[in-house]
């Protein structure tokens, strides 16, 4: 095998990173580059310069900084027993690209991983090499979002936290069990505390000194996580559980949900399906639900039932269908909380409602121009000059929203 | 009838200051035409403008500013009469603006945010080309775009913020935006459309390929955010149709491939790394090999949730042992009991007695942090009589190493577990019981109950008594720290 020229390189190494599906370049400190010292900005939402025909925004450069790796995750496409051809980049070549790709607007900053090189600390003190070289000898002012390798030394997570505006390590599984038979090499224990850490170490951040002196600011966009949907057996119930488990314990800003898509040289182990695409876009809509709109997960997954999301409508119809009692909301007297729930509002137009109700009674069509979702609203509300009457409880109202069942084929 | 035309250029400066004297000269909303620069002019002459009347004034709220900028940009007909018309509606109507149901107001938000989405896309899709030759130190730097709308003032500043190390210039079809040495300039001239190279564009290309999954094809999703109206000025789009074309090939080719047999160098590495789940135990002999055993408990399902297992702290030959509930959110993060809220008010009022902490073992009667997430938050649950009996296993292990001379019992979850019985705390507060384990128990309040009272009163009575109960402890411990003292002089030193 020769020796691979720059272009290989990124071709394997993007390859590879591929299956991780965070690209979030939001919600950081406002930086910017106006002293003409440095380069880049980022200025609260981060930008997707491009889409890929998987309909996926390409916002960071999102590459591994080698695919070697020790482990033997059998839903990776780099694990050890994988045939993939292996190869690593050099400190210069990621920070050329990070910058060269950065000038001409192609990027928003890099995303750094890899795989497991030797040893938990090695590699991390490569990944944060890298970092350092951009931020302090480069002036890179763009946005950094660096894997953080759960057993690496504290000292080398406290130097990635306040060089990067993200850090993430992936759960991949939503059970410690599942961890277990797929991912033998990794510790559920050492992520969570690893996780705990990183969530101390924010919060001790943002304390000020006595001195009145602020601390300088540790992973100001936070810290994510990822799990992947369909590989392990793993319902919906028991991945939401675990999501909000995660929010609540170490406040993550996102748990990103993976629907498990075959990968080349493939173990037996596991399935080489379709990736599950509608599940994972209803347990993300889900997920919403449970941060934005007041629900609770044994809400949207009711122990009762199959522990999995109705596939045909969203989860907010499907809560609502089931619970029409608390219907039709009337949207010139209800709370925030009560309309949150009334599928086809969010949390747009909720609030647009509450300000343009001060003004006078809601119609019908002021609705509408609010930007809610009328027809999918209709059997739910009531407004100055609609009532849904027995339209909330007829018995088809799930027909109305779920798509046309599939003719069979005959043969 | 007013004719008012507008520059290309500060546009929306022009239109507030035009406005603003219409306005306080009483002209109506149809009384004014508004026009573009090098638009072809109405067919009568304009008035000349309105004198203000004296007593008029113009008020409008904050948001109005930054809407009416956007939508100057806007190339949609009847803008700047639907922006005037606002205005004047806005000093009768002072809340209108949060009125999203009024047609007006809604118009106006619906052509901002046109204008913002394609001020957003020019951010994205603005793609600079390296400018070979002269090097002056600064490189250079050329794009081509074309906006939808007249918004090249509006983004002008992010692209000066973000690339101001380097010379660039943007062109649109009328306006060429240009940074040199840091100076911002624009110039509303006319420009044919640019063909540009940059060799960096094969790697980008290369980028753009490889980080596409053919396993996840949704090409609707990807056009309606990068809409074909882009492509012709993005390096990447060119592969975008044979990618589309080859996806389902390679997804077949990945299915119908058996697997292989894993490289020879897999084993060997895996041979070499210690397996996560099988961790040494030592013998209970020593409080570190008791921690090391409890760490991967499983003995009652609330390690499921928890962060992790937090063991008791403090000298192994303590005469004084602590027994609290469980830990909660701030343990179970660091891993260290004691240290939350309930922790620190225990250790001023400790510090209030002279009852030194560093001297004592404190843990809990359960390892684990029993919590219910509600939210972004874990609210506490009380462990059940069965989590607080499979945790005993624990607790004994840690008394039977440390041998305390006494135990305080913080409230009824460490009775229960100390005692057997976890009833009637309020009653049985301040006395000494004898423990399972042979060893006198202090039973007391929890100071999460301290904290937890709702008045400064009913906070500062309840302080007071817990102060109490932990002047008596400290009055024992010295009692039984001299105790043995003296047992140790009597004895003689030992061997």
């Amino acid at each position: 095998m020769g020796k691979m020229n720059l272009q290989q390189k990124l071709a394997l190494l993007s390859d590879a990173a591929k299956y991780d599906a965070s690209c979030a370049s939001s919600g950081t400190t406002k930086r910017n580059s106006a002293d003409g010292k440095g380069l880049g900005s980022t200025e609260g939402s981060g930008i997707c310069h491009a889409y890929a025909p998987d309909g996926r925004c390409i916002s960071l450069l999102k590459i591994l900084m080698t695919n070697f790796c020790i482990y033997d995750c059998a839903y990776c496409v780099n694990r050890v027993s994988s045939n993939v051809e292996r190869a690593r980049f050099s400190v210069e070549e990621v920070v050329h690209l990070t910058t060269e790709f950065y000038r001409r607007n192609y990027i928003e900053g890099l995303f750094l991983s890899s795989g497991i090189i030797r040893s938990p600390d090695q590699t991390m003190s490569d990944m944060v090499r890298i970092a350092r070289e951009l931020r302090q000898t480069h002036n890179f002012r763009g946005y950094i979002h660096l894997k953080t390798i759960p057993d690496a030394s504290p000292e080398l997570i406290e130097e990635a936290g306040l060089l990067a505006d993200r850090l993430s390590m992936n759960i991949e599984l939503p059970t410690d069990a599942g961890i277990k038979t797929y991912a033998p090499e990794k510790n559920p224990d050492e992520i969570r505390r690893a996780m705990s850490n990183v969530r101390l170490r924010k919060e001790e951040a943002k304390e000020t000194s006595h001195t009145g002196k602020r601390a300088p600011k540790f992973a100001p966009a936070g810290q994510s996580t990822q799990l992947i949907v369909g590989a392990d057996g793993a319902d919906d119930r028991t991945i939401l559980q675990s999501s909000i488990r995660l929010y609540s314990s170490y406040k993550l800003k996102r748990v990103y949900y993976s629907a498990f898509s075959p990968i080349p040289d493939s173990t037996a182990k596991l399935p080489l399906i379709k990736p599950p695409l509608a599940r994972e876009h209803r347990l993300y809509q889900a997920d919403w639900l449970l941060r934005f709109y007041g629900f609770d997960a044994a809400e949207i997954a009711p122990d009762a039932g199959s522990g999995m999301l109705d596939l045909d409508i969203d989860p907010k119809l499907a809560w609502a269908l089931a619970n029409r009692g608390s219907f039709p909301v009337d949207v010139n007297t209800a709370s925030r909380d009560l309309l949150l729930r009334v599928p086809g509002l969010g949390t747009k137009s909720v609030s647009r409602i509450l300000a343009a109700r001060r003004s006078g009674s809601l119609g019908y069509d002021d609705l509408r121009r609010l930007g809610a979702l009328v027809k999918k609203a209709k059997p739910f509300i009531s407004t100055r000059d609609w009532h849904p009457g027995r339209l909330t409880d007829t018995a088809n109202l799930r027909a109305r929203f779920a798509p046309p069942p599939e003719q069979l084929q005959l043969f | 009838m007013y004719r008012v035309e507008l520059p290309r250029l500060g546009t929306f400066d022009a239109w507030r200051n035009h406005a603003r004297t219409l306005a306080l000269g009483g002209a109506r909303a149809e009384e004014v035409e508004w026009t573009l620069e090098g638009e072809a002019p109405g067919l009568f002459g304009g008035a000349a403008p309105p004198t203000p009347r004296p007593d008029a004034v113009l008020n409008v709220p904050k948001s109005f500013p930054d809407l009416a900028r956007q939508v100057c940009a806007s190339r949609e007909p009847g803008v700047f009469f639907l922006l005037y018309r606002l205005l004047l509606r806005l000093s009768s109507e002072p809340r209108l603006l949060s009125n999203r149901a009024d047609a007006d107001v809604q118009r106006a938000e619906e052509i901002a945010k046109n204008i913002r989405r394609d001020m957003h896309k020019m951010k994205a899709f603005v793609r600079f080309r390296k400018v070979p030759g002269e090097n002056t130190g600064r490189r250079q730097f050329l794009s081509w775009f074309e906006p939808d709308h007249r918004i090249e003032e509006l983004v002008a500043g992010f692209f000066s913020r973000r690339f101001s190390d380097m010379d660039w210039a943007i062109v649109t079809p009328e306006v060429t935006t240009t940074l040199r040495n840091g100076v911002l300039e624009q110039r509303a001239i006319p420009s044919a459309p640019l063909s540009l190279e940059d060799e960096t564009e094969e790697l980008w290309r290369t980028y753009y390929a490889n980080i596409f999954n053919p396993a996840r094809l949704k090409t609707k999703a990807m056009q309606a955010e990068m809409p074909k109206k882009y492509w012709k000025n993005l390096p990447e789009a060119a592969l975008i149709p044979g990618l589309i074309a080859d996806a389902e090939n390679r997804m077949r080719q990945i299915q119908e491939s058996a697997p292989t047999l894993p490289p020879l160098r897999a084993e060997r590495i895996l041979h070499r790394l210690p397996e996560a789940s099988a961790e040494s135990t030592p013998p209970a002999d020593s409080l570190n090999a008791l921690t090391a055993q409890m760490k991967g408990c499983s003995l009652c399902p609330l390690y499921e949730n928890a962060t992790q297992v937090v063991p008791g702290a403090g000298p192994e030959d303590a005469t004084l042992m602590i027994v609290g509930e469980q830990p909660g959110d701030k343990e179970d993060l660091a891993g260290r009991p004691f240290i939350g809220p309930a922790g620190q008010a225990f250790d001023a009022v400790a510090r209030e007695v002279g009852l030194n902490r560093q001297a004592t073992y404190v843990t809990n009667a359960v390892k684990h942090f029993k919590f219910q997430p509600r939210g972004k938050r874990r609210i506490h649950q009380s462990p059940n009589t069965s989590e607080v009996n499979h945790c005993r296993w624990w607790l004994d292990r840690e008394i039977a190493q440390v041998k305390p001379k006494l135990l305080i019992a913080l409230g009824a979850t460490a009775a229960l577990a100390l005692t057997g019985n976890g009833k009637n705390i309020t009653r049985r507060r301040g006395t000494v019981e004898q423990g399972t384990a042979g060893i006198p128990v202090f039973i007391t309040v929890h100071p999460a109950f301290l904290l937890r009272q709702a008045s400064d009163a009913s906070r500062d009575a309840e302080t007071a008594r817990f102060r109490e109960d932990l002047r008596t402890v400290a009055a024992m411990v010295s009692a039984l720290e001299a105790d043995t003292a003296t047992s140790i002089t009597a004895d003689g030193p030992g061997q």
